[in-house]
């Protein structure tokens, strides 16, 4: 699942994609941005600019680490999922989050970044991932909820990435997307299935609702007027609808999924607009969005401080699996002299 | 009938178990490719508990449900082997608290599937067709688990000075309570009887032979056995199994009527 924007920077020291304008071979440059203009594909192997180069490498890690990170807030209800068939779809879940970070992962190792460097970037506090993922899950209804409005709004995002000039990242998309989709209609499911039970469980989820709504809406990044970055993504064809169209794109498609499910939107400003054909919205709170993406989320200590325990705590196993690949490769080669 | 359920119980017990400990790995295995692989162990399992519940649950009759005898039961009612609900690290109290660790993951799900490899195979033919069925099914599952447990076991016992010290370690702690694999208990002998189970003594020549031969390969020492024969099977536990039921139905149990 993912995610906000991709104009977050990553801090500090992770230098800003600056220079649009390549200093390298204008020939090469020229070859480049006509295979974008004919919304061609850029393959592994093609010359590219550095700064194109970089900007999918952030964007691809960011993206790569949001996966696995949100693993752990919907993991947190595995043990407790209150039937076998629930624990069973959940884990199924969780495990293709994992599955969507190993394809993103091997797409950016594509643009000549080790997975390793990624993981240095993301445990060392530098890389970003989704702020989505520094919230709690309090309830078992929030595991239906983050289905349903998070993955719903991350297949926002990334169904136009499956278009994305990068071949490598629009082809691993195609497959996430299928996914997710899936995802979305199971979280959808399971809360339409806990608001025909008890009067708790329906107050279990329009508690989730509420507590998700503006975070979800958050995720799709700051207004267009201040994402200076995507202007230049969409030149490159990496982004190809801005943040407040995605954004609004989710509204109108989830109001009436909320109305089905008979929950209501924690937004007072909510309303259809007849002349926009949209539904108009309240105000997003962006400063405790930014305080989030900085570092001071509730959870965000806890999610960076559990991937980094695992991460050390496995290289044990990851040192005896390489020492074991050595050692047979040593016997192949004595056996073979 | 009795004997039939009984018997589908200690082997439902066993998957959803071992499933939900596995579980346990998912977001922090040590590199992402096991945290797959186990979360894919775990699901294999929960589906195979699921299934022999809803067997055993249509033979009990009445309005019971697969959800019932898993979320409803307590831990003396749970007739899984103790090796399974051991946690994932080495021998420490009940209410102590320790790290995951690998090792002791892949020691215990190559025993227990190198059982089960041999056991689903001898299930197939069981006088109970839908158990035969399920076993089929299971088969297909557990030999995946044991080549991908047998295939760490070599890598960590041949690895490092490190992973040898870790996987011998975790293979001593485990190893004695597969004696209970051999121990008699009255429901594997009705179901026996009954021609719906297999003698698990007809099966441990072949399961010693799975074993030494991946110890070997391994560098790992076989310990012998001996001391405390665990009775998970007969409803007498560690102080472990409590914990993972007081977790794993907790919700479950807040909302009895809630439906999912």
């Amino acid at each position: 699942m993912y995610t906000q924007s991709f104009n977050v920077q990553d801090t500090p020291g992770a230098k800003a994609v600056a220079s649009v304008q390549s200093k390298e071979d204008p020939a090469l440059q020229a070859a480049f941005d006509a295979r974008i203009d004919a919304d061609g594909r850029i393959e592994p192997q093609d010359w590219m600019p550095e700064a194109y180069r970089k900007t999918l490498v952030r964007q691809i890690s960011q993206h790569a680490h949001s996966e696995i990170v949100g693993m752990l807030p919907e993991g947190n209800w595995i043990s407790r999922a209150p039937s076998l068939k629930r624990k069973a779809i959940l884990i199924a879940k969780v495990q293709d989050e994992g599955g969507h970070g190993l394809y993103l992962y091997s797409a950016a190792e594509t643009l000549g970044t080790s997975r390793d460097q990624m993981l240095e970037g993301l445990h060392s506090g530098r890389a970003k991932y989704s702020s989505i993922f520094n919230y709690p899950t309090l309830t078992w209804a929030d595991v239906g909820v983050v289905g349903w409005l998070v993955d719903g709004a991350a297949i926002m995002n990334q169904v136009p990435l499956c278009r994305c000039s990068y071949g490598p990242y629009a082809r691993a998309m195609v497959r996430v997307c299928k996914e997710e989709s899936f995802h979305q209609r199971q979280g959808y499911e399971a809360l339409l299935v806990m608001m025909t039970g008890t009067a708790e469980q329906k107050a279990m989820v329009q508690d989730a609702v509420n507590r998700f709504w503006w975070k979800c809406l958050a995720m799709f990044g700051p207004p267009d007027a201040d994402s200076p970055n995507s202007l230049q993504g969409m030149r490159w064809g990496i982004k190809r609808i801005s943040n407040d169209d995605l954004r609004q794109k989710f509204i109108d498609a989830t109001v009436p999924q909320a109305k089905v499910l008979g929950v209501t939107l924690p937004d007072p400003d909510l309303k259809w607009n007849e002349e926009r054909q949209h539904f108009d919205y309240g105000q997003i709170d962006w400063d405790e969005f930014w305080a989030t993406v900085n570092g001071n989320g509730p959870c965000n200590k806890e999610r960076l401080a559990t991937r980094v325990k695992a991460y050390s705590e496995g290289a044990w196993v990851r040192d005896a699996a390489m020492a074991h690949a050595r050692k047979q490769q040593e016997r192949s080669m004595k056996e073979a002299a | 009938m009795s004997a039939a359920v009984d018997y589908l119980l200690h082997l439902a017990d066993n998957a959803l178990v071992l499933g939900q400990r596995n579980a346990e790995w998912c977001g922090h295995g040590p590199i992402l490719e096991e945290d797959i692989a186990q979360s894919n162990v775990s699901l294999d399992l929960i589906g195979q508990a699921r299934l022999l519940y809803q067997l055993a649950a249509t033979l009990k009759g009445g309005a019971v449900t697969e959800d019932q005898l898993a979320y409803f039961r307590d831990t003396h009612e749970f007739r899984n082997y103790t090796l399974l609900e051991l946690p994932h690290h080495g021998p420490l109290s009940g209410y102590a608290s320790s790290s995951l660790d690998y090792g002791t993951t892949i020691v215990r799900n190559f025993l227990y599937s190198a059982l089960m490899a041999l056991l689903w195979e001898a299930l197939e033919k069981s006088a109970n067709a839908d158990l035969a069925a399920i076993a089929a099914k299971s088969l297909k599952e557990v030999r995946y688990h044991l080549r991908h447990s047998r295939d760490w076991l070599v890598r960590l016992g041949d690895g490092t000075d490190e992973s040898h010290a870790r996987s011998q370690a975790s293979l001593d702690h485990l190893f004695p309570y597969t004696q209970e694999f051999w121990a008699h208990s009255p429901a594997e002998a009705a179901a026996v009887e009954a021609g719906i189970g297999v003698d698990l003594n007809t099966l441990k020549a072949d399961w010693d032979a799975i074993v030494d031969a991946a110890l070997a390969e391994a560098t790992l020492q076989r310990p012998t056995a001996g001391g405390y024969v665990s009775e998970g099977k007969k409803g007498i536990h560690s102080e472990h199994l409590g914990f993972l039921l007081a977790e794993m139905q907790s919700l479950a149990r807040a909302h009895p009527n809630g439906v999912w």
